[in-house]
């Protein structure tokens, strides 16, 4: 499951997070993010045990986007400790998508 | 590794691929479609499309695209999302290999993977992919709210996708390397008549320059061949497309830039293999067009398939 982060939830859900934390960021109006959403739900399946997968609207929450420079969407972060370990943009396949995860897994 | 038979196999799930695949559906042909990133392909990346028979009101691509691949699943067809990295089809059974290492046999393919979009090839325009530099208005224009930004081009896309980011930019410069907008007359009124829009004519862009995101570009005019900067936030380009064609190798017959050439019924130089949309050679490039091509492309397999089976 990917769960909706906002502004007052974000700290305690991304930044304070034990696991690894796969942020997504996405807004209604964009096709590929929509595209890349239903991928991203499915791995959040197949990666539970490893990996927290969120998502923020940029239209509901634009402070969050702008305070990490989110200048295209679907842009996808990876945090660990608070900080970001990985990223990647546009829009992928579901064998681009984990070897992107494969990778960040191989960074902690 | 596994392996499937089919009757046919679609390459790419744009509207000339999903339009091939409800025709495929209904002649009850046993059918897959393929799709590498995502269904729809370009139809994606248009906010509003108004000159789609059928719709009185703008309707989304995304919508559109939502609707044709519903319309494909009523009829039975397979869809994968699986990236084709090489292809057999020299031989009468044509066999399908993707990124995942499956294996597809069918009687004919239908290739229609359309076109990625060009990039401007200037310094710092991978650098700032992400941080400013874009090719898609619809996908990050709103991000540029009360931005100053840069539009690189003169077709139909980069006319529209001016039109639409002038909804959010405070400023744009449409920079184009001729005298003349190509893009149709009813978009160049649209454009002319933005506030916000400043066109600047004979110019290119030299440089995307920046810290962490852009900052400005350097330009030149080629009329007076004087440089020049511009300030701003976001580049966004349009400059034309280029076919998805290279897992084809020397398969098929291709034009100078890649583009597969057919005859009118969709054929290519090779046996049992059609194409259609955006990847064909002299297609124009618009949805309707792309449909009906797909639906010439289905028809033609299918008439072949028969001639196959049944001799």
């Amino acid at each position: 499951m990917v769960k909706e982060v906002g502004l007052t939830d974000f700290q305690k859900e991304v930044l304070d997070s034990d696991l690894p934390v796969l942020v997504d960021f996405w807004a209604e109006w964009c096709g590929p993010c929509r595209m890349v959403s239903p991928i991203i739900e499915n791995l959040s399946e197949e990666y539970k045990e490893k990996i927290k997968f969120v998502k923020i609207n940029v239209d509901k929450f634009p402070e969050i986007a702008s305070r990490y420079g989110i200048m295209s969407i679907p842009t996808i972060l990876i945090f660990y400790k608070g900080k970001i370990i990985s990223q990647t943009l546009g829009s992928q396949t579901k064998t681009q998508l984990k070897n992107f995860l494969e990778e960040a897994l191989k960074k902690i | 590794m596994s392996e499937e038979n089919y009757d046919l196999v679609i390459i790419g799930g744009g509207p000339a691929g999903l339009t091939c695949a409800i025709y495929a559906g209904r002649a009850r042909l046993k059918t897959l479609i393929l799709e590498k990133v995502s269904w729809g392909g370009k139809l994606l990346f248009i906010n509003k499309i108004e000159n789609y028979p059928g719709f009185s009101e703008p309707v989304s691509g995304l919508r559109l695209m939502e609707e044709m691949k519903k319309q494909a699943e009523n009829f039975g067809i397979e869809f994968r999302e699986e990236e084709v990295i090489e292809i057999d089809i020299k031989g009468k059974e044509k066999i399908i290999t993707t990124q995942g290492e499956k294996i597809f046999r069918s009687l004919a393919v239908v290739i229609a993977t359309g076109t990625d979009y060009k990039e401007l090839g200037v310094p710092g325009e991978i650098e700032f992919l992400g941080k400013g530099v874009s090719y898609c208005g619809t996908c990050d224009g709103p991000l540029f709210q009360n931005k100053e930004i840069v539009v690189v081009g003169g077709g139909d896309t980069a006319l529209e996708e001016t039109i639409f980011l002038s909804r959010f930019a405070k400023k744009i410069f449409l920079l184009h390397r001729r005298d003349k907008l190509r893009g149709a007359k009813i978009l160049q009124e649209r454009v002319f008549s933005l506030p916000n829009v400043e066109i600047k004519w004979n110019t290119v862009v030299l440089k995307i320059e920046g810290k962490e995101k852009v900052e400005r570009v350097k330009i030149k005019n080629l009329k007076t061949e004087k440089e020049d900067f511009i300030s701003c936030q976001g580049v966004f380009i349009f400059i034309g497309v280029r076919p998805q064609t290279g897992f084809l190798k020397n398969f098929l017959k291709l034009d100078e830039e890649g583009f597969i050439i057919t005859d009118e019924k969709m054929k290519t130089s090779q046996e049992g293999v059609f194409a259609c949309g955006d990847v064909r050679k002299n297609s124009l490039k618009q949805v309707v067009n792309a449909c009906a091509e797909g639906a010439i492309a289905c028809l033609s397999a299918e008439k072949y398939i028969e001639g196959v089976k049944y001799g």
